[in-house]
């Protein structure tokens, strides 16, 4: 590589790794790195990775001119609870909104649950007299009167932070804006979160808690990006730090300290990314990404290469796989379910004798019985290992030891002797189980968005996802899979095709019959003026991408179905067109249209982004070839639960165009890909593994 | 020969398939009660009618009843005359779910060309004519159109003259006819996806998988009651009734392989839309047991069947045809606490306080009167929750739905719904009973017209005259309250009341019972309520705090 000008460098810091990623201009990855987060500052880890991979690739940072950066410490914190001490100011009468929240249990028949703590008690909760009515009409002025006592008793709470959320302040901010004036100039150094900055939608309770969340972290991501910033300048960085966000785009390190909740889940949402991204480059236009992991699996849909967004989700929850047991964030996201099966869940047999696999997980430590680090517990990995498709002399490219027997024994005292199967019996039978979890839930997402599964492609990846594609392709009722390369890096790699984006969601209540177009022009244009501002500041130079979208739905129902607008003002011709897409849509995900039934809209979402890079020249199919294994193995087959003589490849050794059926296990460094009796695998040009089920011979 | 563990996965199959039915039903729903409730129900069973899997919804009312409902039908309608695509249906309260608006709907599952099982689906309509939602019917004729078990599509085909029937007798036709399409879609879907796991799993009829299925839970059902101390235990609980006061009587014998409840001695009927058809009542009384016995264990055949409930016909707890019914979950969501009141003798340490238990509904309507005026016509349903009673080691929750799984609203969606404005929503400050464990506390609504026009207002709730009581040595919660101006009377549970456009609504709701003496609470627990303002100085001296 001589060209060096132009590398960009992605760092993703996990909970236990920090992941490096250096790529060229033309997307090439010239150098990877796992280095340990070190907590205490993790920018000192982080600037370990970056030395390192400038040093793998023999550049300098003079050649850098592209930074994105992800980080879990916004998450941590608030799954820690290592944030600022947090008032909240609501108005009077109104004292309790998040005490009182949806008035539900988030189980029906647990009698002791005990709800999710949302991080502010009663004690620092306030008030403070005035109103505005649903059009953003004052009822009552602000009682500034009222502020001196407020700030005593913000003083007393010894409050660092102040969430601010008054009714319908989406539609007239006003008063949160004199509020918070009056409380600066009292109190300088109180850091201040204002409801309609931070999620200007109806629903107070959510808008709450979001604004809450944001108020909490919000100290400690501001030192944190400051001194990352002033680590890295002094190291030599000279471009900007940009930020990568839950949305699955990049923001600016100004608006991250703005808004440090979008910077939540992060992560994650750099595997639906690179998803995406392949997704554009093999031209598959309905794709259901699998990430599994060590502790859990996560599955997101992706429509025409985007993944699908979300504008609420769920963090500190009571019961990390309850839906409802948490406390509500409203930001736009990528949609990911999130299930309670990775490599290291634990199988156990409940009081009906049935086997039950996970949420709880061995994670790293103890971690799998077959590791020998102190796990007696059998987990998904143990069961892998015991069906045979984990060969234990390569695992980790023989890094870590694999103890066979252990992985017996742990099955046979925490499976078998409930049942009184033998070894190969109850490994089946976890297996089963956790991939007709991951399977039901991935069908159960599908439902819920309205989509279908049966014509999607799998893309698989992470340490155990290329292992359990094809259990549960086949469970879910899909029949190709893909799996990338490099499976086993996800997130950082994905950094590096999000583009620079800011969405903005605002509720602004209205009947497709009655759509006031002026005043919805204004609306929408002063959305898109905001979002164009926040991301120019991170794309100086480029095309931009707007894309404008209304929540509609049919009166009384409670599901609303995103509408795509045109990106410039409406006009009153386009309301029938508006009409005709919604009821299409209905159509495809109902079967039928409800005429007759008005339509109404809620929220209305501006997005702007920068254009995606471009795609490589599609390689040329290779011609077809058929390798020979390298060796055999004993492994016990998913379909037919017998014993049977599997091919085993070595991914590296496999060339364009290779073919070969299954059942077949396929070895890279960091996991294998398990091709079931029923698939048959290809080579692809750009070097992807292709799964494809074949005809079921009855 | 199917190993136990393929059919353990068929098994997670089909409690998949309702959810997933389940969760269809609920997105396509008109009904304000279906969306933020989820009062719908979704379920399969085998050839004999038996139940396999049910989705866990929103609300525990479709429990039971929907069991007994698709026996019912299927009895009714000889197995050889279905042909594939038929579905059939019926609202009858004592057959689907309790009072007109459930409609429920069956359909025979055809595999190869035979019938093995079938799907079943219920959802809450918006309106069936008659007098509407409200208690004020003096009978079943009064409260809208009753179907009874009828072919509602024929071999794919739907009736044109049964849905133009509903349509012409609801003020509401454009939703029932959106919510009956819902219904029929989400029957077919089930019986697709059952399908689709036959064919996976490479059977071709559903016998084992059932018996499996019935075998295990009822088996887990007994080993959780053999662990039960046996015994029988009774209890009474006065409730506000519409006319009167009444009382509601139970007996609960737990037996070496069953669970008896026994309404015998229970008031008999209101002649208001208050009386509950005993499949209601069941419903809402297993699930209380459920969830001391056995919580754990999935709906079907086998883990109901040792819990039989009885009544005398005609008390109100198994009202008769024609007895009007619409409100009958006023008092069948009282029943928890008269089962908890039996069951709390036999397991001391393992039953609640009572809490407020019956929902706080607050229909909103324009009065008739404003059509001519030209004012604005709006229906809301709004639905707010008391406290919950004291559990054995932890305090009651406060404003939180028990036993329904209703869903609270927003004030910001509610007045853009609607021209009303709140004024207040907080916390009820000392309504939660004090006890060792303290009882959740109930919350204040203030709200008025926010146009110059009136209000009606329908009341059906509980617990005004009868607070819930605490149990083992704790105090009982504040009962509600509901006042029209600071200063106007204490008006009674049920009935309508006009809101003047100039007066504010007053809805205090309950708070629940405390656990244990009020004495024993830990001096930190007490400290806490105060400062956090949930009990005033005066409430703090239930405790021996001295002000």
């Amino acid at each position: 590589m001589t060209q060096k000008a132009g590398l960009r460098l992605a760092i993703d810091i996990g909970g236990t790794f920090t992941d490096t990623v250096l790529i060229h201009a033309d997307h090439t990855v010239l150098a990877t790195a796992k280095t340990p987060t070190t907590t205490e500052a993790p920018a000192i880890g982080a600037l370990d990775g970056a030395r390192l991979v400038l040093s793998k690739a023999g550049a300098d940072w003079a050649d850098v001119t592209g930074f994105i950066h992800g980080t879990t410490l916004a998450t941590n914190a608030l799954i820690e609870r290592r944030g600022a001490r947090v008032a909240t100011i609501t108005n009077d009468g109104f004292r309790d909104i998040l005490e009182i929240a949806y008035e539900r249990r988030y189980s029906q028949y647990a009698i002791n649950i005990e709800k999710p703590d949302l991080i502010v008690p009663r004690q620092r909760a306030f008030t403070i007299g005035g109103r505005m009515d649903v059009q953003g009409v004052e009822i009552e002025a602000l009682d500034e009167q009222q502020v001196p006592a407020l700030v005593d008793a913000l003083r007393k709470s010894g409050a660092d932070a102040v969430a601010i959320c008054l009714l319908h302040s989406y539609a007239n901010p006003a008063h949160e804006r004199r509020l918070r004036a009056l409380l600066q100039t009292a109190m300088p150094n109180l850091v201040i979160s204002l409801s309609h900055e931070i999620s200007p939608e109806a629903r107070e309770f959510d808008r709450l808690c979001t604004t809450i969340a944001n108020a909490y972290i919000q100290p400690l991501m501001a030192g944190y990006l400051a001194d990352f910033k002033s680590r890295f300048e002094a190291e030599g960085l000279r471009c900007p730090i940009l930020m990568m966000t839950a949305g699955g785009g990049m923001t600016t390190l100004e608006t991250a300290r703005r808004l440090p909740i979008r910077l939540v889940e992060s992560g994650p949402a750099g595997g639906a990314i690179l998803a995406a991204r392949i997704a554009s480059e093999v031209d598959a236009r309905e794709v259901l990404s699998f990430d599994m992991g060590g502790t859990t699996a996560k599955l997101c849909l992706i429509d025409d290469f985007r993944p699908q967004t979300a504008r609420r989700f769920e963090v500190s929850r009571a019961e990390r796989f309850i839906k409802g047991s948490g406390m509500p964030v409203r930001i736009p996201v990528i949609e990911m379910i999130e299930i309670g099966a990775g490599g290291g869940s634990i199988a156990s047999v409940d009081r009906l004798g049935r086997i039950q696999v996970g949420p709880k997980s061995a994670g790293s430590e103890p971690g799998p019985a077959a590791f020998g680090k102190g796990g007696t517990e059998p987990t998904v990995t143990d069961t892998d290992i015991s069906l045979g498709l984990i060969e234990p002399g390569r695992f980790a490219e023989g890094r870590l030891a694999v103890d066979v027997d252990a992985a017996r024994n742990a099955l046979a005292d925490g499976v078998d002797q409930h049942l009184r199967l033998d070894h190969a019996g109850a490994a089946f039978g976890v297996s089963e189980i956790v991939d007709e979890n991951m399977a039901s839930a991935g069908r159960m997402h599908g439902v819920e968005s309205g989509k279908d599964l049966s014509q999607r492609v799998m893309i698989a990846f992470g340490g155990n996802g290329p292992l359990h594609a094809t259990r549960v392709a086949r469970r879910a009722g899909v029949s190709r899979i893909l799996i990338p390369k490099d499976p086993g890096v996800g997130s950082a790699v994905g950094f590096l095709y999000a583009p620079v984006s800011f969405e903005i969601v605002r509720s602004r209540h209205t009947t497709l019959d009655a759509l006031d177009i002026e005043g919805l022009n204004t609306f929408l244009a002063a959305m898109a003026t905001e979002a164009y501002q926040v991301v120019r500041a991170g794309a100086p130079d480029g095309a931009l991408e707007e894309r404008r979208v209304a929540f509609m739905r049919y009166q009384g129902q409670g599901h609303e179905i995103e509408i795509e607008l045109p990106p410039n003002a409406l006009s009153a011709d386009d309301v029938n067109a508006l009409k005709g897409r919604f009821e299409a849509e209905y159509a495809r995900q109902f079967s039928r249209t409800v005429p007759g039934m008005t339509i109404e809209i809620l929220n209305w979402a501006v997005s702007v982004a920068s254009a995606a890079a471009s795609l490589p020249a599609r390689r040329s199919v290779p011609s077809a070839s058929k390798p020979l294994a390298a060796e055999t193995r004993e492994i016990t087959c998913d379909v037919s639960a017998t014993t049977v003589l599997a091919s085993v490849f070595d991914r590296d050794a496999l060339s364009p165009g290779a073919q070969l059926l299954g059942p077949a296990l396929i070895i890279e460094p960091q996991t294998t890909t398990f091709v079931s009796a029923d698939f048959a695998a290809q080579i692809d040009g750009a070097g992807n593994i292709w799964l494809t089920q074949q005809e079921v011979s009855q | 020969m199917i190993a136990d563990t393929r059919l353990q996965v068929m098994w997670n199959r089909l409690l998949a398939v309702v959810e997933e039915q389940g969760q269809a039903l609920v997105r396509a729903a008109f009904s304000p009660i279906v969306r933020e409730c989820g009062d719908i129900s979704a379920g399969i069973f085998d050839l004999h009618g038996r139940m396999l899997a049910q989705a866990v919804t929103g609300t525990p009312g479709h429990i039971n009843t929907m069991a007994e409902a698709v026996k019912t039908l299927r009895d009714r309608f000889p197995l050889q005359d279905m042909k594939p695509g038929d579905i059939y249906m019926t609202n009858d309260p004592w057959i689907a779910s309790g009072h007109l608006n459930d409609f429920l709907l069956m359909m025979p599952v055809y595999f190869d060309g035979r019938v093995i099982g079938f799907t079943s689906c219920t959802s809450h309509l918006v309106d069936l004519g008659g007098q509407g939602m409200g208690p004020e019917g003096s009978d079943i004729f009064d409260e809208g159109l009753l179907i009874p078990p009828c072919k509602l599509v024929a071999q794919g085909e739907v009736n044109a003259l049964l849905l133009d029937i509903v349509k012409a007798n609801s003020r509401e036709p454009i939703a029932n006819e959106g919510d009956i399409y819902a219904l029929i879609a989400c029957c077919e879907a089930g019986a697709s996806r059952l399908t689709q796991m036959m064919r996976e799993f490479a059977i071709d009829d559903l016998s084992q998988l059932s018996d499996y299925i019935i075998d295990t839970s009822r088996r887990g059902t007994l080993q959780a009651i053999a662990d039960l101390p046996k015994g029988v235990w009774r209890s009474v609980l006065r409730v506000d009734g519409y006319e009167a006061e009444i009382e509601l009587h139970a007996s609960l014998k737990i037996a070496d392989d069953h669970v008896l409840l026994d309404f015998e001695g229970t008031a008999g009927c209101s002649s208001k839309g208050i009386n509950v058809p005993l499949n209601y009542a069941t419903a809402y009384s297993v699930f209380a047991l459920r969830c001391i016995i056995g919580p754990d264990i999935p709906n079907n055949a086998g883990s109901l069947d040792p819990f039989r409930v009885v009544a005398p016909k005609g008390c109100i707890l198994n009202g008769q045809p024609p007895a009007p019914v619409a409100m009958r979950h006023t008092l069948g969501q009282m029943t928890p606490d008269l089962v908890f009141g039996c069951l709390s003798q036999a397991m001391p340490d393992a039953v609640p306080a009572e809490g407020a238990s019956c929902m706080y509904d607050l229909p909103l309507r324009h009065v008739a009167d404003a059509v001519d005026r030209g004012e604005e016509q709006f229906a809301l349903e709004l639905v707010f929750s008391g406290g919950t009673g004291a559990r054995p080691t932890l305090d009651g929750l406060s404003a939180t739905a028990f036993p329904s799984g209703v869903w609270g609203s927003q004030i910001e969606t509610t007045e853009a719904a609607a021209p009303v404005m709140f004024h207040r929503r907080e916390l009820r400050v000392d309504s939660g009973g004090a006890g060792r464990q303290r009882g959740g506390l109930g919350q204040v609504i203030e709200v008025n017209p926010a146009k110059e026009q009136d209000v009606m207002l329908f009341l059906s709730v509980e617990r005004v005259r009868n607070a819930a009581k605490g149990r083992a040595g704790g105090l009982d919660g504040a009962p509600g309250r509901i006042r029209i101006g600071k200063d106007g009377r204490d008006l009674p549970g049920k009935g309508e009341v006009r809101i003047p456009a100039s007066e504010r609504l007053l809805f205090e709701t309950p708070g629940g019972g405390g656990f244990g003496p009020a004495d024993e609470r830990a001096p930190e627990a007490v400290a806490n309520d105060l400062s956090a303002g949930l009990i005033s100085a005066a409430g703090a001296q239930f405790y021996g705090v001295k002000t």
